[in-house]
């Protein structure tokens, strides 16, 4: 069980969160102006990387709130948890 | 061939078989049949909702039916019927709803009231005053189970008599494209040539698309699994239940085979959280009553990719003579011989099987997803 | 037979005390201190079970977990346990077992014993306690930090218990035990759990530990254990050698057998043959001869000794000692030691090679733990006790507890473990084909199946585990496992370390189902949701449905009624007078801030800025495919203030769905959203008589239609209760939704029942609004939808502005939900007007088709219509706006039936009735 440092509460056990998968992928600024293929893009397609990956968890049994990640997909070691743009990255 | 799990082997064995292709390399990182093909709960049914997923599953289950005699293998598989359970109303419409597309798709299904539920597994609870009470099921009788390991080794067995290669600790490090053709692998033994490359690597899909330099909608999930000790017989089929995530099989030698829930993290380790499994037993003992001295002798995780709409991707892709069979999720070990037969076909003839069209990469843009997810739930 | 007695003294028993017990229907009596197995030793009963496919006698082996030998059931109120091991099952007054044939018996009806869960957080834990553990513990102790202690035996001390000679601090090592116990105990910041096993090592510190309990009342207790550090200090395993006729009762470990000589005052054979790699076996043959045993071979593998070959039916007499038979009847066996590494490797924490012990080790850890002692190869007391305390003090400086340095521990005085010779296997003679040479004594895997595997071309030691089970067995090859590895290096010509170990799968130890269930059983499993009228509802004979976690009141029949006739007796009632609902399961989101409207007009299909306070407006909801996830009714409060409202299932969902994009899309949006589905509990009054109704409740309002138009709401008294009033209807009857704070809901109930008996008030349920929606053609979110049908396929697409975007729009013009024959929302009409159809019946275009028959449809909803005078169904259709009028037939089991397509609203279609 993944032990989750939410940027609000701490530590927590994973359970108390819900997952998101990728982070920083941005709602479309004009999705009317993407391509059948563009917007499938969007809404399908995923990096799913093997090592490193940014990804999003909201504290759902908590603060209710959402942040970011960076975890190894391989370890399950996590590297950060942050709000917005990961600090230094 | 990029994979020498089960849908591998057997693709590699009907190219040789069916198509007379037997210039075939199969190139394995680890070790045959090692990935999910050594994992899964080995549950087997082609009761789908969807035309296109009944046809490929129910393609699969006829092949199924004589595979051991044509592979001269035994499989150990047993027809023992697969029961879905339905503990809402919602569950007994939809479940109804399946049992009779299957019915009119010529495949065997019967809705079951809780009596006969009773009637086909004796231990199962049906009192009505548990908290999601059993109200019925659907029941496909040809359903079943086999022997996973025996499934890899009778088709690499086969495939090796008709002059494939099987290449064990061969990691594939890089896919050769040039002019957005595919020319080749580069692997940990070395460079191969190749006039045509298949990926069937399920848990690693997303990895060597990348190699090939496209995306694809997948993500790769820990889901876990787990035996009891061995014990006397007392569970004579298969049961599932999506309400409350349990799916149990007993199997020939007298071990409890079940599956937990997917773990919700992308996930490479092949091993996930342990209280999926303990959310796991306490369902399986609102069903089972019996079960509770049973013991969780060893559990394990494998990696399912899975796509957004809990259907497989089968065929094409942007980068010529590539093709790509992923994204079964929970469920691929059941279409083992049935992928492996369209995916040959594919390959060989460049051009998707028929059975494998309405599972192409395309339909994320067209928007004419198979949502085995939004219609029944069911996956495994 | 077996000579196996109980001396007259020793032992680490209370002889004070006797405990009765059966074994095989037979009475025999131990002591507390005693498990089965040594008490069964102690009786002279030495052989417990059989083998699973041979049946051949089977004894015990080991003294712990790892016994591959002795499988008991054991008795239970209600039932039994299967497949325990008797050497590690702790005897008890009563206690009532017999032995297996490699397989137990599932017999308990229904399961009475408590089981539960418990979870701690702790600094440091440290699993295992023996010298290494104990050591860690008093060496994190003394820095202040958390520790929990955890051993899987009845006492402290670990190998120690089963031994005898070594001192600690000058006095005899159970002596230092217990001072360091009693130290420990007096910490505050330290707990020691004994009879407690680390199943299961996860990620990030984190553990599974099940504890036996034995206050009466709790049979076991789950333990989740979140730790900074975790010390694992799990000792070793000994290994057996493998060799023709090893699995013949009367062949022992032997550690297990000084350990029953000096733990239980057990002494398992007269005449004694040793076979062992180092010098603890000759101390432990040693030590039973000094208990009045003869040993009478010594085959030291340095020496080049072999065991060849042993006899005996069943029981042992003699064994073959470089080819010489001799008589005995126990022959102790030892290959040295495995360091326990199994929970190293849970979470994938790397394993080398030792060539120095010839044994795995732990190498590179993935988490926050070390090993310690046995556990990490050292083998020695002096070096347990050292590498302990430095563990001890390293993980807690690593959890931020003092300077992590090992403080000194006391002096040893105990014997050197001396060379470690290596031998795995003695090779079977010429003609011997090895399948007396038993690897797996549970599974009764041989050498001849290895050899198999490997003739079959199966290199990986993966492949070979589950060619030959070897390893998969209850005892997980906790003597087998290594042993193979080892052998298959042999026959392959490769080194042990390349070959390597299959994957160390949790749990460390078999643990029941029930264990892991916990409470989380009967009404636990999942919490029940109730409304505030629930009592009501019961009261008034309603049946439930489960929706989601909430009992919804199904419907309400009269004694004697079929569910039929109570349906269409409330369907009549609300459409010809009134009736009541409990409506307080739909979701309601409160929505503040001055951008909600904005955040409407994105997540609905429909625009929702310019609604005029005081309005309603019904909305439908849709993911960013496109595809219809939610529908409700929303409600504009206050400028800023929005009351939105959810189906019942989807309450959380919706709300997890506005956060996500409040918060990750649009975090510049003022918007507030607080989930006040609990704060209210609504009451619909339905039906022309319902103006009636309000009217004498709520005098207080204007009721007429144009004071209180439709889709507008009201704040008002209602039975003397604040109120917020609705007028909105999912019949097309005049209706409306009185919403009160839960806790007033039941006497809203109360009051409207009363005040609307002479107009002929009927309670109805879930099943009558599902007919009365349907009549109107109203789809149900989950019902007439799947997560594939559009805002168009349900014929709402015309809500959609075109003014603006939602979330979902740029899907809804992707090619596929542009075609023509997408399946679109109709009503069916079967021919036969008393057939209701079955809800799920495929639909096809022509009566006479055989499998595989093309479908085009299927029937979402199905009832008997009170209003229409006749059943009717909801279907979605391909192209089925364009063949309204058309036959279309339902292949039925039994036969086929023909249905008319029409328009999805049956009844009123104008909606003559929404103004009373």
């Amino acid at each position: 069980m993944l032990l989750i440092r939410c940027p609000w509460c701490g530590p927590r056990e994973e359970v108390e969160f819900r997952y998101g998968g990728q982070a920083h992928i941005a709602f479309p600024a004009d999705p009317e102006a993407l391509s059948d293929a563009a917007w499938g893009e969007w809404l399908f397609h995923r990096d799913n990387p093997k090592g490193a990956f940014r990804e999003r968890w909201v504290h759902s049994a908590g603060c209710r709130r959402w942040f970011n990640a960076r975890r190894d997909t391989v370890t399950h070691e996590i590297a950060a948890t942050y709000v917005g743009t990961e600090p230094g990255a | 061939m990029v994979g020498a799990g089960g849908h591998g082997l057997a693709t590699a064995y009907y190219l040789a078989k069916n198509h007379g292709i037997r210039d075939v390399a199969v190139v394995e990182r680890g070790w045959l049949g090692g990935g999910n093909m050594a994992r899964n709960t080995t549950i087997i049914r082609s009761n789908y909702l969807w035309d296109a997923s009944a046809a490929i599953y129910e393609h699969s289950l006829k092949l199924w039916e004589t595979l051991a005699e044509e592979l001269d293998y035994d499989l150990l598989f047993s027809q023992r019927g697969v029961m879905s359970l339905a503990h809402s109303l919602h569950d007994v419409r939809e479940g109804q709803r399946r049992a009779s597309a299957n019915r009119l798709n010529g495949i065997d299904a019967l809705w079951l009231d809780p009596e006969a539920c009773r009637e086909v597994c004796p231990i199962l609870n049906i009192d009505p005053e548990v908290r999601y009470p059993v109200l019925g099921a659907t029941f496909q009788p040809r359903g079943g189970i086999a022997r996973h390991e025996h499934v890899a080794w009778g088709y690499a067995r086969a495939a090796d008599a008709l002059g494939v290669d099987l290449i064990e600790g061969c990691e594939v490090q890089g896919i050769d494209v040039t002019d957005g053709r595919v020319t080749g692998l580069r692997t940990s033994r070395g460079p191969i040539r190749a006039g045509k490359v298949a990926l069937v690597a399920a848990g690693h899909s997303s990895l060597l698309a990348e190699m090939a330099g496209f995306t694809l909608p997948i993500t790769s999930h820990p889901l876990q699994a787990l035996v009891s000790e061995l014990l006397q017989p007392v569970h004579p089929t298969v049961v599932m239940s999506n309400a409350v995530h349990v799916y149990v099989s007993q199997a020939h030698k007298g071990e409890l085979v079940m599956g937990a829930g997917i773990d919700s993290y992308n996930s490479y380790a092949q091993r996930g959280s342990f209280h999926v499994i303990e959310h796991q037993m306490a369902a399986a003992l609102e069903l089972f009553p019996i079960f509770a001295r049973a013991h969780v002798l060893r559990t394990w995780g494998g990696i399912v990719d899975t796509a957004p709409d809990a259907s497989p991707i089968i065929g094409v892709t942007p980068v010529e003579n590539l093709f790509i069979n992923c994204g079964w999720g929970t469920g691929g070990f059941k279409a083992t011989p049935g992928s492996g037969w369209v995916m040959a076909e594919t390959v060989a003839t460049g051009r998707p099987h028929e059975l494998a069209r309405p599972f192409a990469l395309e339909r994320f843009v067209t928007g004419d997803l198979v949502d085995e997810h939004g219609a029944a739930g069911v996956a495994h | 037979m077996t000579r196996a007695r109980r001396l007259p003294g020793g032992g680490r028993i209370d002889r004070t005390r006797t405990l009765g017990f059966h074994f095989d229907g037979a009475p025999y009596a131990g002591h507390p201190g005693d498990t089965l197995a040594s008490a069964l030793l102690a009786n002279g009963v030495g052989i417990v079970g059989r083998g699973v496919y041979s049946g051949r006698p089977r004894g015990i082996v080991a003294a712990g977990v790892e016994d591959p030998g002795a499988l008991v059931q054991v008795e239970l109120p209600g039932g039994s346990e299967p497949m325990l091991r008797a050497a590690a099952v702790e005897l008890f007054d009563g206690l009532v077992a017999d032995g297996l044939p490699g397989k137990g018996r599932l017999t308990i009806e229904r399961e009475s014993a408590r089981f539960d869960k418990r979870y701690r957080h702790v600094d440091v834990l440290v699993i295992g306690g023996g010298a290494a553990g104990i050591a860690a513990a008093e060496a994190a102790a003394r820095t202040g930090a958390r520790v929990l202690l955890a051993d899987q035996d009845l006492a402290l001390g670990g190998a120690l218990l089963g031994s005898e000679g070594e001192r600690i601090g000058g006095a005899p090592a159970l002596e230092w035990v217990a001072a360091a116990e009693a130290r420990l105990r007096a910490v505050p910041e330290v707990t020691i759990l004994l009879r407690t096993t680390a199943i299961g090592l996860y990620d990030h510190g984190s553990a599974v530990l099940v504890e036996r309990c034995t206050d009466g009342v709790t049979e076991a207790r789950v333990h989740h254990i979140r730790a900074g550090r975790i010390v694992l200090a799990t000792g070793a395993i000994e290994r057996p050698i493998v060799f023709s006729g090893n699995d013949r009762p009367g062949v022992m470990l032997a550690g297990a057998a000084r350990s029953y000589l000096h733990r239980h005052g057990v002494l398992a054979g007269e005449r004694i043959v040793i076979f062992t790699t180092h010098d603890a076996g000759l101390r432990a043959a040693r030590d039973l001869e000094a208990a009045g045993a003869t040993v009478v071979a010594v085959a030291d593998a340095r020496a080049g000794d072999r065991v060849t070959g042993t006899e005996g039916d069943p029981w042992l007499s003699a064994v073959h000692v470089n080819g010489t038979a001799v008589r005995a009847d126990l022959l102790l066996v030892t290959g040295g030691w495995n360091p326990a590494v199994h929970l190293w490797s849970h979470p994938r924490g790397t394993i080398r090679f030792d060539e120095t012990i010839g044994a795995f080790v732990p190498d590179v850890p993935n988490g926050p733990y070390a090993a310690a002692g046995a556990a990490a190869g050292t083998f020695d007391l002096a070096g347990c006790l050292a590498g302990g305390a430095a563990a001890g003090a390293a993980a807690a400086g690593l959890a931020g507890f003092g300077d992590g340095q090992a403080p000194p521990v006391p002096a040893v005085e105990a014997p050197a473990v001396g060379p470690l010779g290596r031998l795995w296997l003695v090779e079977p003679e010429p003609g011997d084909d090895g399948t007396a040479h038993i690897v797996d004594l549970e599974r009764e895997a041989t050498l001849a199946d290895i050899r198999s595997a490997l003739g079959a071309g199966l290199a990986s030691i993966e492949h070979v585990k589950r060619y030959t089970t070897i390893g998969t067995a209850s005892d997980q090859g906790k003597t087998s496992g290594i042993v193979t590895s080892a052998i298959a290096a042999a026959l392959l010509g490769q080194e042990v370390g390349a070959v390597g170990v299959p994957t160390f799968r949790a749990p460390y130890v078999p643990v029941s189902f029930a264990a892991l269930g916990g409470r989380e059983r009967g009404p636990l499993f999942d919490p029940v949701r109730t409304t505030p009228i629930h009592a009501r509802e019961v009261a008034a004979g309603a049946l439930f449905e489960n929706v989601g976690q909430w009992k919804r009141a199904w419907f309400y029949p009269r004694p004697g009624e079929s569910m039929e006739a109570a349906v269409l007796r409330e369907c009549a009632a609300v459409r010809t007078g009134v009736g009541i609902f409990d409506g307080s399961t739909l979701g309601k989101i409160d929505l503040q801030g001055p951008d909600a409207g904005i955040l409407l007009d994105r997540v609905y299909t429909n625009t929702f800025s310019t609604l005029a306070v005081g309005s309603c407006r019904y909305g439908l909801m849709t993911k960013a495919d496109g595809m219809v996830f939610d529908d409700g009714v929303t409600s504009r409060i206050a400028d800023d203030r929005w009351l939105m409202t959810t189906t019942t299932g989807n309450a959380a969902a919706v709300l997890d769905h506005l956060e996500e994009w409040l918060q990750t899309e649009w975090p510049e949006l003022r918007v507030r959203a607080t989930s006040v589905t609990e704060e209210w509990a609504v009451v619909a009054l339905v039906g022309p008589r319902s103006r009636e109704l309000l009217r004498r409740l709520a005098p207080g309002i204007e009721v007429s239609n144009d004071a209180f138009p439709f889709m507008t709401w009201r704040d008002a008294e209602v039975a003397g209760l604040p109120a917020r009033v609705f007028r909105i209807s999912f019949s097309g009857e005049l209706a409306y939704e009185v919403n009160v704070a839960g806790w007033h809901g039941a006497a809203l109930w109360d009051a409207a029942m009363s005040a609307g008996a002479d107009l002929g008030i009927t309670p109805y349920g879930t099943e009558t609004m599902h007919v009365l929606r349907a009549e109107k053609g109203y789809p149900i979110i989950g019902q007439e939808t799947d997560g594939s049908v559009s805002p168009d396929d349900l014929g709402l697409g015309r809500m959609a502005s075109r003014k603006k975007w939602c979330i979902g729009s740029r899907s809804w013009h992707r090619p596929d939900l542009l075609r023509a024959d997408r399946k679109q929302l109709v009503s069916l009409l079967p021919e036969d007007p008393e057939l209701v159809l079955p809800e799920g019946a495929q639909i096809v275009a022509a009566p006479d088709l055989a499998p595989p028959m093309p479908m085009i449809g299927h029937v979402t909803s199905s009832y008997r219509s009170a209003a229409l005078g006749r059943s009717f169904a909801l279907a979605l259709v391909r192209g089925g706006r364009a063949r309204i009028g058309e036959t279309v037939w339902l292949p039925l089991p039994d036969r086929t039936v023909a249905a008319t397509v029409g328009s999805s609203v049956l009844f009123d279609p104008e909606g003559t009735r929404r103004d009373g």
